[in-house]
C-alpha cells in the first residue's frame, strides 16, 4: 500500500485528491493536509466583493466533503519537507502543524511515499508598506473574507455617495511583480456596473492601475486576437472596455507604498507619483508560503528544493537566458522535482523558469512586469496530469506518465463585466497556449482560432455556469469525473 | 455651447462599440448562439489541453 499525501486544497490541490481518492482510494492511503477549513471558488470572490454573493455561495466545508471519501482531511499548514527521511525516520515525512481549534499550533510529521505540493501562494501583502485590508489602507477580493470587507467598504462608498460626495476607486496591482490582473480587471468593471445600477456612477472617478506594460498583458505578454477582419492586440480590446466606460488607467506602476488615501507608485520613467483614493483594490504579489526542506542529516537544503521566491523548482529548465532565447520547452512538463522523483509540485507552487511577459525595470531599476498567471483552468489541467501519473507509478510505472506543460495547455478567463441574467456581461478570453509558442505559431506564438475574446451576456451565462458546475463538481456530487476541469 | 473633444488624451484613441454593437452583447438570441459556440470553442481548448 502507498501513501499519498497532498500538500493544499485549492484548485490544484483539491483536483489531485478527487481523482487519487477515486482511482487509488480504496487500496492506498490519501492524505490532504490544508490549513484551510473552506474550500473557495476564487474566481466568484470578485461577486462577494460587490454584494452579489454571499461567502456561503463560495466556499464549502472540505472536512464534510472529505468524509464521504476514503481520503482523510487534516486541518494544518505544512512547516518542512525530508524527503530524504531524518536521522530517525527512513521514511520521507512533511512536518505540518495544525489549525483547527483543539489541536492548533500541534505539530505533527506525516511520512509519504509521494508528495504533491498544492500550497497556493502566500498573499504577499508586506512587500508592499500599507497594502492590504489586514495592515494596510486597501482592500482585497483574494479570499472570502477579504471579499465580504471590500464590499462592506464599498457599500460605505455608495451610500457616501447616495449623500453628495464624489469618491475615487483605485483598482489594479500592489506591486511591480504581481499577477493575477484578472481579478483586479474583473473588480474594476464589477465596481463600475454596481455603480451604475446605484445611479451614482457620475459621483465616481474611477482608476486603473498596473504593473502591465500595456493593458491587456496579465502576464502572459498579451494576445493577439482576431477581431472586425483584423488582427488586432489585447491591449486595443482591453483600452476599448476602459474607455467605454469612462475609466482612466495607470500601467508600468509599480506600487510602492500606500498611505490612507494616497498610493504612491514608481513608473518605468523613474518618476514617482501619487494617486489619491477613497476606496483601492489592489492585489498582492504572490510568493511560496515558506516552505522548508532538510535533508537526512537535518542540514537546511530549500536553496536546493526551493527558488529563492519560495515556488517548488520542478522539471523546467532554470537556466538564466535573454527574453528572445526563452522557448516553450523551458517550461515543466510533468513537475516532477529534479531530485526527488516522488515529489511533485503544481498550480502555484511550483516554480515558473522564467516571466512570459517581456522582462521590465524602471530607469531606477525596479522589476515593473507581471509574473506568469498560473490559477484557474491551467491548475486543474496540472493537477489532473500529476495525479494520473502517480496513479500509474504507485501501479508500477517508473516514470510520470503524462504532462501538461503550459506551452501546451490553454486556458479561458471569463472576466466579469456585471451581473445580471438578462443585462449583465463578460469578457470571455481563451488562448491557446498560454505560453507562446514561436517555434510553433511563428506569427503570433499562438493558434488563432483557439485564441479569442468577445464581450456579451453569453459570457455572464458561461461564468455562472462554470461558477456552478465546478463547485459541484468540487463537492464530489454524482457524476462529477464526467465534468471537464 | 459644445465643447471641442479634447485629442491627444488617453481616451481619444482606443475603439468604441457603436450601439449596433452593444445592442448585440445583449441580444438575447444572438448571445444564445455565442454561448454555443463559446462553450464549443472552450470543450475543443481543454480537449486540447490534457496530454
Amino acid at each position: 500500500m502507498s501513501k499519498i499525501v497532498i500538500l493544499g486544497a485549492g484548485i490544484s490541490g483539491h483536483t489531485a485528491a478527487r481523482y487519487l481518492n477515486k482511482w487509488l482510494g480504496k487500496k492506498h492511503e490519501i492524505v490532504v493536509v490544508s490549513p484551510n477549513a473552506k474550500w473557495n471558488w476564487i474566481p466568484s470572490n470578485i461577486w462577494v466583493g460587490v454584494g452579489e454573493m454571499t461567502e456561503d455561495e463560495v466556499t464549502f466545508d472540505l472536512a464534510e466533503v472529505y468524509k464521504k471519501t476514503n481520503a482523510t482531511f487534516l486541518q494544518a499548514k505544512a512547516l518542512s519537507i525530508n524527503p530524504e527521511g531524518s536521522s530517525d525516520s527512513e521514511r520521507p515525512f512533511v512536518t505540518v502543524e495544525y489549525t483547527i481549534e483543539g489541536k492548533a499550533g500541534q505539530t505533527e510529521n506525516i511520512d509519504y511515499d509521494y508528495l504533491i505540493n498544492a500550497t497556493g501562494p502566500k498573499l504577499n501583502f508586506g512587500a508592499t508598506e500599507g497594502l492590504g485590508p489586514e495592515h494596510g489602507h486597501t482592500v482585497s477580493v483574494c479570499t472570502a473574507q477579504h471579499a465580504l470587507e471590500a464590499n462592506e467598504k464599498l457599500q460605505e462608498n455608495i451610500t457616501a455617495m447616495k449623500a453628495g460626495e464624489q469618491r475615487t476607486f483605485v483598482v489594479g496591482t500592489g506591486h511591480g511583480m504581481c499577477t493575477c490582473q484578472g481579478a483586479a480587471f474583473e473588480y474594476i468593471y464589477n465596481i463600475d456596473h454596481t455603480l451604475r445600477e446605484e445611479g451614482v456612477r457620475d459621483k465616481a472617478n474611477i482608476v486603473w492601475i498596473s504593473n502591465e506594460y500595456e493593458l491587456g498583458d496579465f502576464g502572459m505578454g498579451g494576445v493577439h486576437i482576431e477581431r472586425g477582419g483584423y488582427i488586432t492586440n489585447g491591449k486595443t480590446f482591453a483600452e476599448s472596455m476602459m474607455v467605454e466606460r469612462g475609466i482612466k488607467w495607470v500601467t508600468r506602476a509599480h506600487v510602492n507604498k500606500v498611505e490612507a488615501g494616497k498610493i504612491h507608485y514608481e513608473t518605468m520613467d523613474g518618476a514617482q507619483n501619487e494617486q489619491e483614493f477613497d476606496f483601492s483594490m489592489l492585489i498582492p504579489p504572490f510568493a511560496g508560503v515558506g516552505l522548508k526542506a532538510f535533508d537526512k542529516s537535518g542540514e537546511d537544503i530549500t536553496g536546493d528544493v526551493f527558488a529563492p521566491n519560495g515556488f517548488m523548482k520542478v522539471d523546467a529548465d532554470y537556466t538564466p537566458r535573454p527574453y528572445a532565447e526563452w522557448g516553450a520547452k523551458d517550461w515543466p512538463r510533468t513537475y516532477q522535482t529534479p531530485k526527488y522523483k516522488n515529489v511533485f509540485a503544481v498550480g502555484i507552487a511550483f516554480a515558473p523558469p522564467h516571466l512570459i511577459s517581456k522582462p521590465m525595470q524602471s530607469a531606477n531599476g525596479t522589476p515593473i512586469n507581471p509574473t506568469p498567471p498560473r490559477t484557474g483552468m491551467p491548475s486543474a489541467a496540472m493537477a489532473k496530469a500529476v495525479a494520473m501519473s502517480v496513479r500509474d507509478m504507485v501501479n508500477g510505472s517508473e516514470k510520470p506518465t503524462h504532462t501538461a506543460s503550459m506551452a501546451e495547455m490553454g486556458a479561458a478567463c471569463v472576466a466579469s463585466t456585471g451581473a445580471h441574467h438578462f443585462n449583465g456581461t463578460a469578457a470571455t478570453m481563451t488562448v491557446f497556449p498560454v505560453v507562446p509558442d514561436f517555434e510553433k505559431y511563428p506569427e503570433y506564438g499562438r493558434d488563432m482560432e483557439l485564441t479569442t475574446g468577445e464581450v456579451g451576456l453569453a459570457g455572464h451565462w458561461m461564468k455562472n455556469l462554470l461558477h456552478h458546475t465546478f463547485i459541484y463538481q468540487a463537492k464530489m456530487k454524482f457524476g462529477w469525473s464526467i465534468l471537464p476541469d | 455651447m459644445a465643447v471641442n473633444k479634447e485629442p491627444y488624451q488617453q481616451a481619444y484613441y482606443p475603439p468604441n462599440p457603436t450601439g449596433f454593437t452593444r445592442y448585440m452583447r445583449t441580444s438575447f438570441l444572438w448571445q444564445i448562439i455565442r454561448f454555443f459556440v463559446i462553450n464549443y470553442k472552450m470543450l475543443k481548448l481543454m480537449s486540447k489541453s490534457h496530454h
